[in-house]
């Protein structure tokens, strides 16, 4: 008798063990793209509809018949926001169905971690918004990109908005300014950013850190009661968005005066506070809510009426949605780019599509065709300049929904350029890298 | 019928008083340490060392370094995860500063300073016991995430908060490759795992067994328990510290200190309970069950699901994980309460019977 369940139990393993096996002998027809989410955690709330956008993405340009034929795979892994178990997943999916593409980890903490260890794969990583600032020089950060923006773009579009509305830069003289950080990598980011504003334009900046997950800020709210400052920016991420205007609202704070990033303006962020976040403005990552873009209109006709939609129809056009669905255009059309170089019509490598993504080159017909009419501006990155764009706007929520409230800014590279420059030769003195040559930027 | 020790006879009190008397246990021994040095790297792909081998030997360390503290001496501490952070820290610091420091004396100076901490934060043991130690250790805790998110000076200025370190090497060998890097943890794992068994086989540990079973007894006999509870939080944070000091180094390369928060202790706890408390063998049962079980879940898991046709996604894959964990958790508990080193050495004790059973 315990001879027969021994075998049973052997049996079972080999059979999970040989379905787990067959994985291996999958093909490297496809371009695989891995898929860093988090479902699960305090940062569930915006991770979800991110990774549903990203997807989605990926099985649009499937129904629509790939990258030039090439069709593409992707596996989803949930890393929890949390730096080891996004390391794992990256060291489990790197080597899969002929190799990773390209990682989205969407966490600067995993960011920092996959910094490291993603040139000697030879793999680029996207960071599209978020990262490390000064990754967008391309001539130390080979690996690293960017794209459309990093924290110090950011913050200094917030300040040129809030200096436009007071009137001018000379107005923000003596102002008071809080902002109201997620004690992370990701909070931390705009500080150097804001500190050189404030020296420059002569206005007081308190920092609030804020721990992670973020659900305990009436110490902060208070302090922020106390100080009265001007304007309150806020870099939450996840529940702590949503708990920070909560927490507005008891403390009688004005939303109004109120900006947060672009992670931090999202339809998640408000919908439970409803209409006490009215009058809450964020930064809008050139896309705000799309729901009437083309690309969302072919997405619900070509893959949810079929019933092969990764999340809830009514997510799809939302802010964080949009921001997924612009990560994975920006992923696919790199591999595009790649593919006029090395071979249409044939699966990128890595090192392949790093040259794609280094060599973007959208511009707005191009944008148009794809279906971004309206929600992206022409991106084209370079050697050194791996972000490639620095629009952003600001919207406003009103209670129902997200209306932008401001022209198109751009960050002022004067300013950001010297301190980007300053960063990236820090680090590549810390790691012992030289520059990158003028071949290899060729190469 | 395999495992007697008949005829096996000692002639010298050193032959006596070896670590593993039985032969059969120093040829297993011997096997298992070939195939870790030799056989693994021949079986092993990259991803198994990156995810699960390295992470697994380096929390065994720390799990070793706890269970000398918490199972051996009795003092709940319920700051592991910050004494990890200070061995990094240190480590870190002293990588950065001093320039041309070897990468191993880094690690050994971080874990110096990990016990000075330790001993620090364990002069409270002396006058509290129990639940109301494990809240002086845990304040231990808070303090290290307070001190290196808000001290620039631990983090060498970083804008971020972010720290990382690159180009390890040893006696002017490379820690590079996945392999190397497992053989640098298997070395430091050994030779440390050898001296706690010692430690704890000599007077020392036997003060802190006898601290742990009835500390007033044992002060009655003339055990300082000054000298025992400090020794034993010095032995222990040193060894956590330079795990944590590794943890950095070797398997993260890159880390803010959300990466030794208060989880991170509750985990290594949870090894040396699961494992067995009072036992080196059980900081790597533990360590095992708690760095390989969820890994091995979220492969399986959707592997069990695609064999009856149903496609699982991540969030409930990460939900399942947990809740087939916990339940895990509460049934060894129930069924082997001293934990899985406990069951080991029963199996042993039947398989010295066996075939034969009485």
């Amino acid at each position: 008798m315990k001879v027969k369940s021994l075998a049973i139990a052997a049996a079972v393993l080999a059979a999970g063990l040989a379905s787990v096996a067959q994985d291996a002998l999958a093909q490297a027809k496809e371009q695989f793209f891995p898929a860093l989410v988090y479902r699960t955690g305090a940062y569930a709330p915006n991770g979800v509809p991110f990774a549903n956008g990203y997807v989605d993405y990926f099985k649009l340009v499937n129904a629509k018949g790939g990258i030039n034929g090439v069709k593409l795979t992707w596996e989803e892994c949930e890393t929890g926001y949390a730096t080891d178990r996004g390391v794992e997943c990256y060291e489990r999916l790197k080597g899969k169905n002929g190799g990773a593409t390209v990682f989205q980890p969407l966490s600067t903490g995993i960011t920092f971690a996959l910094t490291e260890k993603a040139p000697g794969d030879k793999i680029p990583l996207i960071t599209a918004g978020y990262g490390r600032s000064e990754s967008t020089d391309g001539n130390v950060f080979k690996w690293n990109f960017p794209l459309t923006g990093t924290y110090w773009d950011a913050a200094d579009v917030l300040l040129q908005h809030i200096a436009k509305k007071e009137g001018g830069w000379d107005k923000l003289k003596g102002k008071k300014f809080a902002l109201v950080y997620h004690d992370s990598p990701y909070g931390k980011e705009p500080i150097p950013l804001l500190v050189e504003r404030s020296k420059m334009h002569d206005f007081e900046l308190t920092t609030i850190p804020v721990t992670h997950p973020g659900v305990e800020q009436k110490a902060a709210w208070l302090q922020i009661r106390q100080n009265k400052p001007d304007y309150v920016l806020l870099w939450g991420w996840g529940v702590m968005n949503s708990t920070a205007l909560k927490e507005a609202v008891a403390t009688g704070y004005p939303r109004e005066k109120m900006y947060g990033v672009w992670w931090a303006a999202a339809e998640p962020d408000v919908k439970d506070v409803g209409d006490g976040a009215k009058g809450y403005n964020g930064l809008a990552l050139q896309h705000g809510a799309e729901p009437n873009s083309k690309v969302v209109k072919d997405l619900l006709e070509m893959v949810h009426a079929k019933g092969q939609g990764t999340g809830p129809k009514d997510e799809v056009g939302s802010v964080l949605y949009m921001r997924g669905l612009t990560g994975a255009m920006l992923a696919v059309e790199g591999v595009r780019r790649a593919q006029e170089r090395y071979g249409k019509g044939k699966v990128m490598t890595g090192e392949q599509a790093r040259w794609g993504y280094e060599n973007l080159a959208l511009d707005q017909k191009k944008l148009d065709a794809l279906g971004f009419a309206g929600v992206m501006r022409p991106i084209s990155t370079s050697c050194a300049d791996h972000r490639g764009a620095t629009w952003a706007r600001v919207h406003t929520w009103d209670g129902k929904k997200w209306n932008f409230s401001s022209d198109w800014y751009e960050s002022d590279s004067a300013i950001i350029k010297p301190m980007i420059k300053a960063a990236a030769d820090k680090y590549a003195a810390e790691k012992k890298l030289t520059r990158r040559t003028p071949e290899d930027c060729q190469s | 019928m395999i495992y007697r020790e008949n005829g096996q006879f000692k002639t010298t009190y050193r032959a006596d008083s070896q670590i593993f008397p039985i032969a059969q246990d120093r040829i297993a021994i011997g096997l298992l340490l070939a195939l870790a040095v030799l056989g693994v790297p021949l079986l092993a792909d990259e991803y198994l060392f990156r995810a699960i081998l390295i992470p697994f030997l380096i929390l065994a360390l720390a799990a070793l370094g706890l269970n000398i503290l918490v199972g051996y001496c009795g003092q709940i501490s319920l700051g592991t995860g910050g004494f990890m952070a200070v061995g990094a820290y240190a480590a870190y610091n002293f990588l950065v500063r001093i320039e041309g420091m070897p990468t191993l004396a880094a690690i050994v100076l971080g874990g110096l300073c990990a016990t000075v901490v330790g001993v620090l934060f364990g002069i409270p043991s002396l006058r509290i016991k129990g639940l109301y130690l494990a809240v002086a250790t845990l304040a231990a805790q808070f303090f290290t995430d307070w001190a290196f998110l808000r001290v620039k000076w631990f983090t060498n200025n970083s804008a971020s908060g972010s720290v990382s370190v690159s180009n390890l090497s040893l006696f002017g060998l490379p820690i590079q490759s996945p392999y190397e890097k497992y053989l640098f943890c298997l070395g430091v794992l050994v030779v440390f795992a050898l001296l706690a068994k010692n430690l704890v086989r000599s007077h020392i540990g036997r003060e802190w067994m006898a601290i742990r079973d009835m500390d007033v007894a044992a002060a009655v006999i003339g055990i300082r328990p000054v000298h025992a509870k400090l020794s034993a939080f010095a032995v222990s944070s040193f060894i956590v510290g330079v795990a944590g000091a590794m943890w950095g180094f070797v398997h993260l390369g890159a880390w803010e200190p959300a990466a030794f928060s208060i989880d991170r202790s509750f985990q290594l706890l949870f090894m040396i309970i699961i494992g067995g408390l009072g036992s080196i063998m059980g900081s790597f049962f533990g360590a095992a069950f708690i760095v390989i079980l969820p890994v091995f879940l979220n492969q399986a898991l959707p592997a069990l699901g695609s064999l009856v046709g149903v496609t699982i996604d991540t969030a409930l894959i990460s939900h399942v994980e947990l809740m087939i964990f916990g339940a895990l958790i509460v049934f060894f508990l129930i069924v082997e309460p001293h934990g899985l080193a406990r069951l080991w050495s029963t199996a042993k004790e039947k398989l010295r019977l066996w075939p034969f059973p009485h």
